[in-house]
């Protein structure tokens, strides 16, 4: 009863806005990422449940049955062989596309690697969350993470609407660098929100994402016969590694690039230029840094303070791979203290952001930074918890980890 | 039968690469690609046949190949048959996976069994050393009762690998496959043969092809095609095909010869040689042997 209640409350909604804005629709996360892989029109599509990303899949199984999309669909066995699968078609020149998370993710590890090392521009979907044990299916970012050093790029969206201009961008991206890239998106908290957003048209996809044509020579092809995956001795996997690095870390200038073609085509940005968004922190004191929907919560926070006169700040990153030192030095410039609010943890170490900017900043900023670890497999993170972060960060003389919220 | 010898740089896997001399898988290998022609795209394991074949520049293939995992060569293929068809060139190419009994039997059988059950018209070649040859010659799931491998060394208390060999045709055949068969080194027209007959079905194929690994087995390089046989004649290993519901064997000239036939010449059966306990595990090889000629109406 309850739920239909609601369903029918949520129609309602839907229907009201529809009519503020035909340019907008009111969609489910997951819906909104299928609609616009939809638009994106992979030729392979390689599934696998695993909550909370099942309904991603679920909805192009539907857009495929229904012949609103004629790519492949694979049911396949397992995320190992999803991510196999789409390595296959990748190479032999086509556009690919799944969606996974937390245990699928890991297990698909050791092809994420392949993927990358063999310069595939595959594109996936994180719908993050924590990971096993205890065993748990809500929201944290400890799945992606975890596979930071894989060579994927590694994009993460705030809403459902930079979520759906991120895969825009990611195959772009991946296409011109022949490198893969990951979104990343809450799980649950985006997933599974319906919030209103922009739904590019195709006509527009179209402009800003030419269709894919891989580059002969390149891909599996019995016109041209290539050996793709041979054995590097040491006299040359150093070298192939370091090529794969430098790409991986140069590639912060095409984001910009690209995001400002976006802009141009779709009449936004993707945060400030595609890998980070300063929030109020040109003269703040605090700065909070974080990424993924909990910059929400933080932006919140931040419009309550500034009311009582605290200078306090967000900087949002989007790009997490490639770790964009001099954007995020320049962002963090004038503050004393850095708060880096992580929903993951290196276990022995600290939040794994947190040991990220406290590299990027070694020898370039005097400033205190500290590591503040909240909502891993869902625990709350309230705004409540975010205001103790900024007044604990000037008290504090420790620089341990701090676990917010844990009781 | 071949119609003539070959200059070696006529084969589809070029001259060049590292493997052993009298290498079964290699010879098999290439075998298979002859036939299957240049309209072939492989979707290889890592292995042996990796390995000796793609020092990086260099490669042996003259056909568009990919390896990526060990465990993975039929799910490669299950990409590469669906980007073909969105290409539309799925029905003039061959999409065939290649893997050794490492691959086929153990790590990858999960993919497999997947590929499998999606009815996809992929040729699944195994290469069956029946040991995991490229990392030293450990036991795998088709290791044959009481061999030595590094991970089953005969000692006081044991005579070798305890475990009868998985029978991964049968698992083909139970799965679904359209075409199945067996085969050795030591018959090249029939793996011309069942490699020509398989191509002619749509759907998953499965050939494994037992591919003597000298080193592994400790037999002498001239060997390799005579172990073949021997292993087919012993009735060790079954030479069939399995298609439209039935077994068509290769019968085995009568009478069978005994399995130590084939055990000698194998430093991996070399301790059964040695003594009472030896000879009754020899016993048991030959019943198991037995059982397969029966079985498989080899007679």
């Amino acid at each position: 009863m309850i739920l239909n209640r609601l369903e029918h409350r949520i129609k309602n909604i839907e229907h009201r806005i529809m009519k503020l804005n035909s340019n907008r629709q009111f969609l489910e996360g997951s819906h909104a990422v299928a609609e616009i892989i939809k638009l994106i029109k992979p030729a392979v599509v390689a599934a696998y449940p695993i909550t909370p990303q099942t309904h991603i899949v679920e909805d192009l199984a539907k857009i495929k049955a229904s012949g609103a999309g004629d790519f492949e669909y694979i049911n396949t066995e397992s995320e190992f062989a999803a991510a196999s699968v789409l390595l296959g078609a990748s190479a032999t020149g086509v556009r690919t596309y799944t969606a996974t998370c937390s245990q699928g993710l890991l297990l698909m590890t050791e092809v994420l690697f392949c993927i990358a090392g063999l310069r595939l521009p595959v594109v996936i979907t994180c719908a993050n969350r924590s990971v096993s044990a205890p065993i748990n299916i809500w929201n944290d970012q400890q799945d992606a993470v975890t596979i930071r050093d894989a060579g994927w790029l590694m994009l993460y969206a705030e809403t459902n609407q930079e979520a759906v201009d991120l895969h825009l961008l990611a195959y772009r991206l991946a296409e011109t660098l022949r490198l893969p890239v990951m979104v990343n998106m809450d799980g649950f908290v985006l997933t599974h929100t319906y919030e209103p957003l922009i739904m590019p048209t195709q006509e527009h996809v179209n402009k800003f994402l030419p269709a894919y044509k891989a580059e002969v020579g390149t891909f599996l092809d019995v016109k041209n016969p290539v050996t793709i995956g041979a054995l590097a001795y040491p006299d040359s996997y150093m070298e192939i590694r370091k090529q794969l690095a430098d790409d991986i870390y140069s590639s912060s200038d095409l984001i910009k690039k690209y995001n400002t073609e976006f802009k141009k085509v779709f009449g936004r940005s993707i945060g400030d230029n595609g890998i980070v968004e300063e929030y109020k922190t040109k003269d703040a004191e605090v700065v909070l840094v974080a990424m993924g929907s909990v910059c929400g919560t933080i932006k919140e926070v931040v419009d309550e303070l500034r009311e009582r006169k605290q200078k306090v700040g967000l900087l949002k990153i989007i790009s997490f791979r490639p770790f964009v030192d001099d954007e995020i030095v320049k962002s963090l410039g004038k503050a004393k203290y850095i708060a880096v609010v992580d929903k993951s943890i290196s276990l022995g170490s600290e939040g794994i952001l947190a040991t990220e900017i406290k590299r990027a900043a070694y020898n370039r900023l005097k400033v205190k930074i500290q590591s503040f670890v909240v909502g891993l497999g869902g625990h709350d993170v309230t705004k409540e918890m975010i205001e103790q972060i900024v007044f604990d960060i000037k008290k504090d003389k420790t620089s341990g980890i701090h676990f917010v919220g844990c009781s | 039968m071949q119609e003539k010898y070959k200059n070696p740089f006529e084969h589809l896997i070029a001259p060049g690469h590292t493997a052993c001399p009298g290498c079964g898988q290699l010879m098999s290998a290439r075998l298979v690609l002859d036939t299957c022609g240049p309209n072939t795209i492989i979707a290889n394991a890592t292995g042996c046949l990796e390995v000796t074949t793609t020092k990086y520049p260099t490669s042996s293939w003259k056909v568009p190949w990919v390896h990526s995992l060990f465990e993975n060569p039929s799910a490669l293929a299950s990409g590469i048959l669906a980007a073909l068809k969105q290409k539309g060139l799925d029905k003039e190419t061959n999409v065939v996976a290649f893997g050794g009994d490492g691959s086929t039997f153990d790590i990858g059988f999960g993919l497999i069994s997947g590929m499998w059950e999606r009815k996809e018209n992929i040729l699944y070649i195994c290469y069956n050393t029946e040991v995991y040859s490229n990392t030293g010659y450990q036991a795998s799931g088709a290791t044959p009762f009481d061999a030595n491998t590094t991970t089953t060394p005969p000692e006081k208390k044991s005579m070798g690998n305890n475990f009868l060999r998985k029978n991964m045709a049968e698992l083909a055949i139970a799965s679904g496959c359209i075409y199945v068969a067996q085969t050795t080194c030591g018959y090249p027209n029939d793996i011309i043969n069942k490699v020509k007959k398989a191509l002619t079905f749509t759907g998953p194929k499965y050939i494994e092809i037992l591919t003597t690994c000298v080193p592994g087995w400790g037999t002498e390089s001239e060997m390799t095609v005579q172990l073949g046989k021997l292993a087919h004649k012993t009735g060790i290993y079954p030479i069939f095909e399995y298609y439209d519901g039935e077994y068509k064997a290769m019968k085995i000239p009568a009478p069978a010869l005994k399995v130590e036939e084939y055990l000698k010449y194998h430093k991996r059966f070399k301790h059964l040689f040695k003594d009472e306990k030896g000879k009754e595990a020899i016993a048991e090889i030959q019943k198991l042997a037995d059982k397969n000629i029966e079985k498989y109406n080899l007679s």
